[in-house]
């Protein structure tokens, strides 16, 4: 690493107490789970941090029952001004306890403490405190006089950003009058279960919030369940679509926030070194773990060469290594399931033909890890183009119109995100208009806001969430 | 022809007579001169499918007969297969850029001049109706008044939606954002079996509004009122593929549409099996297709219908960009 070597600067795991075992958070309780337990493990170390219970079908059903009964005796009655005062305390309380939330998110799922510390865990403040205000401000959200809450929601979320997948949910479905049952991923679940406990010091209502954890079947068991009113799904593709079918003939109202393969697209006129920048972040923030990633880096060809020498250079001084060391840019991988799938769809890639390359990068000797990785010469027909990697991997394509940048851009069943890198201004809104996709950062990438609505066109899902469009999920319009 | 055919013919010619529309006084009866046949036979009209702005029989070489209420022979229509299904996407998805590209007010100008189409043929579909649905004159005539002014209503929406479903967004940091609607792309439709020419309008109006093109499948006893409508559309400024118009079975199109993957959403609204519904919905899954579901309860097609047809097929896309000098 040069003249200077980083010391070592890692976050104190002494601000989190982790518990050797877990049980579930129904009615206001921890309760034991009656199917059988499973454990979390630190995918940087693969240490077994606890034993954490498994909901089974009677669980879902005294989960929902207990939301239920909430929300007919005290939520759905209670004023939004109310309402409103407990969201803004449960945002105040993360905000106290914000760095032991960022240390135990890094320690539970990988990530690098800066990326917790500075990107989740003041966006899950902020979200709070976002629809904490609009609680008591619904009649002016565009939906009527009295727009009514849906019920009880059921809302499952991923692995990948587990904290602030949990505000996403929570805090609206909360503020329109909706209690929940929240389940969080089964490699996740320790903050989700440190925020039951936040609830409880925010004296919320019991049965409002009740976080169940397990596995697929959970999950199944949850959105099936015929209690909810309301199902709200964040994950794969695969499995929104499995929702979809068993949602398909009720009445609940369904929200899917699914996969992406996001074209981030470069001009010859961008700025080079800022838009390496938006590379770097938009392809191994949190590893590449992220629905919206710009796995896809579609470059002029005419400045192919200068991009990629740039990229390369910048590639080699991330540092990859400890999550809670405040110098480390990329993580662990979140499970060996993971990491399994990044390795299988990387050697295809090099199979079909493209060119791999990672700068040179030691990898811890325990845990899961993947070191960042560009592939050129990839086809459009290659399956680094056209599935989701969901990992630290970069598949470069090039193009040299407008028009080709937008057909290749299209050329994806997903229409979650997309990047445009231009100076000049006129071209940067023709490419926003003509993208199909939910999200379009334009000489910017990965920025989230509680305020802006985030969410996808075609296979990457419907509905979407924050801001004002990410009431409608949660009210009966 | 029947003799019950002929008097109910006779009944709809009279009808369409009393509102004057050139289009229908061609087959009323005049003074004839002595050596003329004292019925003029009529002129009657094929029922053929609306795809790409044509108007092509069946691929399959089907038809059907369409009755009136009492059961009376009205005409053959083309019964539409999967294959013109498939043919209908393709012209759906070949017009979407151009008119999802289209200004909000180009399109507010063509449903308008739909309204107007609609307007200056109020006999002939009066007719139609009162023999399709065995209505009064009074209740046919008010259901096409209110199919007409429904079209002026969606009209005017087409440059208003985006204003009330955008938002500029006070992001925490240097940057403009804001997020507006935009059309979710091919919708196929589902008609409702009665009302018919109010049903047709009230699920195909808002979709095309906002710059969605559709496949519109009207049910084989609305045969006439469709095509007529074809009829109107094609002679309104609409482009070619903007709106396609199947005759058929719901219960034979439904799965083909609700499996392709180049339909982007269904609206169920005239699924009234809601079985079968189910069926569609878990097909749409695919590819994630955005579904309106049938109402279980009767719906009443004459009260005001609100945004949330307009708003069901309208995705919100949201652009960043850094603020500096």
């Amino acid at each position: 690493m040069g003249i200077f070597d980083y010391a070592p600067a890692p976050e104190s795991r002494a601000v989190v107490d982790i518990k050797p075992s877990y049980g579930l958070f129904i009615g206001g309780e921890f309760v034991p789970a009656t199917g059988g337990a499973f454990k979390s493990v630190n995918p940087a170390t693969e240490e077994v941090l606890a034993e954490i219970g498994q909901a089974s079908a009677a669980d879902v059903d005294r989960a929902v029952a207990a939301a239920r009964q909430a929300y007919g005796a005290v939520w759905s009655r209670m004023p939004g001004s109310e309402r409103a005062k407990y969201l803004f305390r449960i945002a105040r309380i993360i905000q106290e306890r914000s760095r032991e939330l960022a240390v135990l998110e890094s320690i539970d799922n990988g990530k690098p403490i800066r990326e917790t510390r500075d990107v989740d865990v003041p966006l899950v403040a902020a979200h709070f405190f976002h629809y904490a205000g609009w609680a008591d401000k619904l009649e002016f959200a565009g939906y009527g006089a009295q727009p009514r809450p849906l019920g009880v929601a059921a809302q499952v979320i991923p692995w990948n950003f587990p904290l602030l997948m949990l505000a996403w949910k929570i805090a609206p479905a909360l503020a329109c009058g909706n209690t929940v049952v929240l389940k969080p991923a089964e490699t996740t679940p320790l903050t989700a279960l440190l925020f039951a406990e936040i609830c409880r010091q925010a004296e919320l209502p019991a049965g409002v919030v009740n976080i169940i954890t397990g596995a697929g079947e959970t999950g199944a068991a949850l959105v099936a369940h015929p209690g909810v009113d309301k199902v709200a799904f964040t994950g794969s593709t695969a499995v929104g679509r499995a929702i979809a079918r068993t949602v398909a003939g009720t009445n609940k109202k369904l929200t899917l926030e699914l996969g992406g393969k996001a074209a981030n697209i470069v001009f010859d006129d961008a700025p080079i070194d800022q838009a390496v920048e938006g590379v770097i972040d938009s392809i191994f923030f949190n590893q590449g773990q992220v629905c919206c990633a710009g796995s896809r880096l579609l470059v002029q060809e005419s400045i192919q060469d200068e991009l990629l020498d740039a990229l390369r250079r910048r590639m080699g001084t991330l540092r990859l290594g400890d999550p809670l060391d405040k110098n480390t840019d990329v993580g662990a991988i979140n499970s060996a399931e993971q990491l399994a799938r990044i390795t299988e769809l990387t050697a295809a890639g090099e199979a079909e033909g493209a060119e791999r390359w990672s700068p040179a990068c030691e990898l811890p000797a325990q845990g899961f890890w993947f070191a960042p990785t560009i592939f050129t010469n990839v086809s459009a027909t290659h399956r680094i183009a056209r599935e989701e990697i969901f990992g630290p991997v970069l598949s470069v394509l090039t193009f040299r119109t407008p028009d080709e940048a937008i057909a290749k851009a299209n050329n994806t069943p997903y229409g979650l995100s997309a990047g445009v890198w231009t100076e000049k201004g006129s071209r940067i809104l023709s490419m926003a208009k003509r993208l199909r996709a939910g999200v379009v950062w334009a000489n910017t990438f990965n920025k989230f806001d509680p305020s802006s609505p985030f969410g996808g066109y075609k296979e990457s899902g419907y509905g979407r969430e924050g801001g004002l469009h990410g009431l409608e999920a949660y009210l009966d319009v | 022809m029947s003799e019950k055919t002929a008097t109910k013919k006779a009944a709809a010619t009279k009808a369409a007579a009393k509102s004057t529309p050139a289009s229908v006084t061609a087959t009323t009866t005049a003074p004839e001169p002595a050596s003329a046949p004292a019925v003029r036979l009529d002129v009657r009209k094929t029922y053929k499918l609306f795809i790409g702005g044509a108007f092509p029989r069946s691929e399959s070489g089907r038809s059907y007969q369409v009755t009136s209420a009492d059961g009376a022979f009205l005409a053959n229509a083309a019964l539409a297969s999967r294959k013109d299904a498939r043919d209908a996407v393709a012209k759906a998805r070949a017009a979407f850029s151009g008119w999802s590209g289209a200004t909000a007010f180009l399109r507010g100008q063509i449903l308008y001049r739909v309204a107007e189409m609609l307007e200056g043929r109020r006999g002939q579909f009066v007719a139609e109706i009162r023999s399709v649905e065995g209505l009064s004159e009074a209740k046919a005539r008010a259901q096409v008044d209110a199919a007409i002014d429904r079209l002026v209503w969606y009209a005017g929406w087409t440059d208003k939606i985006g204003q009330i479903r955008s938002t500029a967004n006070p992001v925490s940091g240097p940057f403009w954002n804001v997020s507006s609607p935009e059309p979710t792309g091919v919708v196929a439709l589902f008609a409702p079996e009665r009302p018919a020419l109010l049903g047709l309008i009230s699920v195909l109006a808002p979709a095309i509004a906002t710059g969605n093109t559709a496949v519109l499948v009207a049910p084989d006893s609305a045969a006439l009122p469709a095509i007529s409508l074809a009829e109107v559309l094609a002679t309104s400024d609409l482009p070619g593929g903007v709106v396609n118009i199947l005759t058929g079975k719901a219960s034979e199109l439904g799965k083909p549409l609700a499996e392709h993957l180049d339909v982007d959403a269904l609206d169920l609204a005239g699924i009234a099996d809601l079985e079968f519904a189910t069926t569609l919905e878990q097909a749409a899954a695919e590819n994630l297709k955005r579904v309106l579901r049938p109402s279980a309860a009767p719906v009443d097609w004459t009260e005001a219908p609100g945004t949330r047809r307009l708003t069901a097929f309208l995705e919100t896309k949201t652009v960043w960009h850094p603020v500096g000098s």
